[in-house]
């Protein structure tokens, strides 16, 4: 199933790079682009700090979540839509193949430009900025970030493939798709925001009073079990039939 | 050994009060070209997603391959090739990179699956245009290429629906042709579904006639033209008077006849004897230069079965 799911997410990405322009130096161009963005112009404006302040990286991770998202909202309503979909499922691949090599190739297309935008800003800082001595992100907080960050791109190929399965167009999916985001990533934080001085004040003592990795832990681990259910529902809700009659 | 590359018995498929294909029974010898023929809506692509285990039937059993579609689709889809209603390529893609992802998914080695879309390309000339993206491309380019990623991995049955809708007629011949070589050479089953009557005859050993999901017949166009056709007789010349051909229509073995300017056909019912016709049409003054006699075609035989179907 491996090298089925390989084959998808190799054809999705290549599909991917010459979706973004008019050939595939335009789809590598955009790529650069998003690497340059997170690996060079954000780290040259905060410095020494991108590295050893584990918050910034963790601010602009929404971008790989953003790319997740385009990518798997074209996953099926795209090949329904350009109607390739039908030739995919007469092929011999197997069910499950088709649906993990869609998430893996969003999951792998967003969260993988992701840490190679984190990796060459660690560079971009060594290079610019250079204290004497070779700097990196401080080892457990990144390993942290690295897991969390794709525990989270998972979960929204998840959702973003069940979305997809039955959406008419990729637009559609996508439309879909970022109300859930919105739902998701941006109510909670207007929420706190417009919540009274008073409440927000009692948060933020329980906020100093527990103990943070536990509780780090224990977040990545209900999107971990989230991840799961959704792969299960969107393993269910694949139906060749419907696919094509859909 | 398997005789029959398909076989289905009384399939059927509704869509709610839609009987799409109803009760449908035919056999598909192996290393044949059997064609499907019906009008737009007759039931010709449900049955080939039947057969390729995508949906399921209401009622009805089917083997392909000796497999059961409903339990081993899978194992199906793994030995068969398929060009369906749309080309299904990847536009954004390159033709080389549309093949070589078809050969990836079946499994073909690197090698093999360099040199099979070599071959492939080179064969429908497109080889030096392997690297352009398939988007700008005419509907004859992609359908060849489409057909070429049907038989890529050298499946031993091919589903073709409607294959040669949009090539030219220098491209439908060459097309043809590589289909009889691939069934005469390789021993290959395919199974297509066409509006060209003419190319069916050409090239379909088998031809199954299907309207509103119902199979109205089966079998050689020859055994076809047997059991629905009728016999004509061409007449050329002159004097074809209104009373003349209103005593003709009247004959026992006269179905229909048509006069345009000096050409005159009598169709006969069934196999009837012509012999009949010259001896009368002496009698009515008629001026005879010339009389053919011949079978109906394909396209009249589909014509008939449609009509009779409309009465019933």
């Amino acid at each position: 199933m491996l090298t089925d799911m390989m084959t998808i997410i190799r054809k999705d990405l290549k599909e991917v790079l010459t979706a973004r322009g008019t050939g595939k130096r335009g789809g590598w161009m955009s790529v650069l682009i998003f690497i340059g963005l997170l690996g060079i112009l954000m780290p040259l404006q905060t410095g020494v700090e991108w590295l050893t302040n584990p918050i910034l990286p963790i601010l602009w991770s929404w971008i790989p979540v953003f790319l997740v998202v385009s990518v798997v909202t074209d996953s099926f309503a795209g090949e329904r839509e350009r109607n390739t979909l039908e030739t995919l499922l007469a092929s011999r691949l197997t069910d499950q193949s088709i649906l993990f090599g869609k998430i893996g190739a969003a999951v792998l297309y967003g969260w993988g430009l992701g840490m190679v935008g984190n990796l060459l800003g660690a560079v971009t800082v060594n290079v610019v900025f250079w204290q004497g001595r070779l700097m990196f992100y401080q080892p457990v907080p990144y390993l942290a970030f690295v897991f969390a960050s794709f525990l989270v791109s998972l979960l929204m190929g998840s959702i973003g493939v069940l979305v997809s399965l039955n959406a008419p167009t990729a637009r559609a999916a996508y439309q879909k798709l970022s109300i859930v985001m919105l739902v998701v990533w941006f109510l909670p934080t207007i929420g706190i925001t417009a919540l009274p001085i008073n409440i927000r004040e009692n948060i933020g003592k329980v906020l100093e009073n527990i103990n943070l990795p536990m509780v780090g832990v224990g977040l990545l681990a209900v999107i971990l079990i989230a991840d799961l259910v959704l792969i299960f529902v969107a393993r269910q809700r694949f139906k060749r039939a419907k696919l094509i009659l859909n | 050994m398997l005789h029959n590359a398909i076989e289905t018995n009384g399939l059927s498929r509704t869509f709610g009060s839609l009987k799409a294909v109803n009760q449908i029974t035919f056999s598909v010898d192996k290393g044949s070209i059997f064609g499907f023929l019906g009008p737009n809506g007759s039931g010709k692509t449900t049955t080939i997603r039947l057969l390729l285990g995508l949906l399921e039937p209401t009622s009805g059993s089917a083997s392909v391959l000796g497999y059961d579609p409903i339990r081993d689709g899978q194992q199906i889809r793994e030995n068969c090739g398929a060009l369906l209603e749309h080309t299904g390529l990847y536009e954004r893609l390159t033709a080389y990179d549309n093949l070589d992802f078809y050969g990836r998914v079946w499994r073909m080695p690197a090698a093999d699956r360099k040199a099979r879309i070599k071959e492939l390309l080179e064969h429908i000339h497109l080889y030096d245009r392997r690297d352009e993206i398939v988007k700008g491309w005419s509907r004859g380019m992609k359908q060849k290429l489409a057909a070429a990623r049907a038989m890529m991995h050298r499946p031993q049955l091919i589903f073709l629906d409607e294959p040669t809708a949009g090539l030219d007629p220098v491209a439908s011949v060459a097309f043809r042709d590589d289909l009889l070589n691939l069934v005469e050479k390789n021993g290959v089953t395919v199974f297509l579904t066409t509006h060209n009557l003419a190319e069916a005859e050409k090239l379909c050993h088998r031809v199954g006639v299907i309207r509103e999901g119902q199979l109205l017949s089966v079998g050689s166009p020859d055994e076809l033209r047997h059991k629905q056709g009728n016999s004509q007789v061409e007449v050329i010349g002159s004097g074809f008077t209104e009373t003349t051909l209103q005593q003709l229509q009247l004959h026992p073995q006269v179905r229909g006849v048509t006069v345009k300017g000096n050409h005159l056909t009598v169709q006969l019912n069934g196999d009837s004897d012509s012999a009949f016709l010259v001896p009368f049409l002496v009698t009515q003054d008629v001026q005879i230069d010339e009389v053919r006699k011949g079978k109906a075609s394909l396209e009249e035989v589909f014509m008939t079965l449609m009509e009779e179907e409309n009465v019933n």
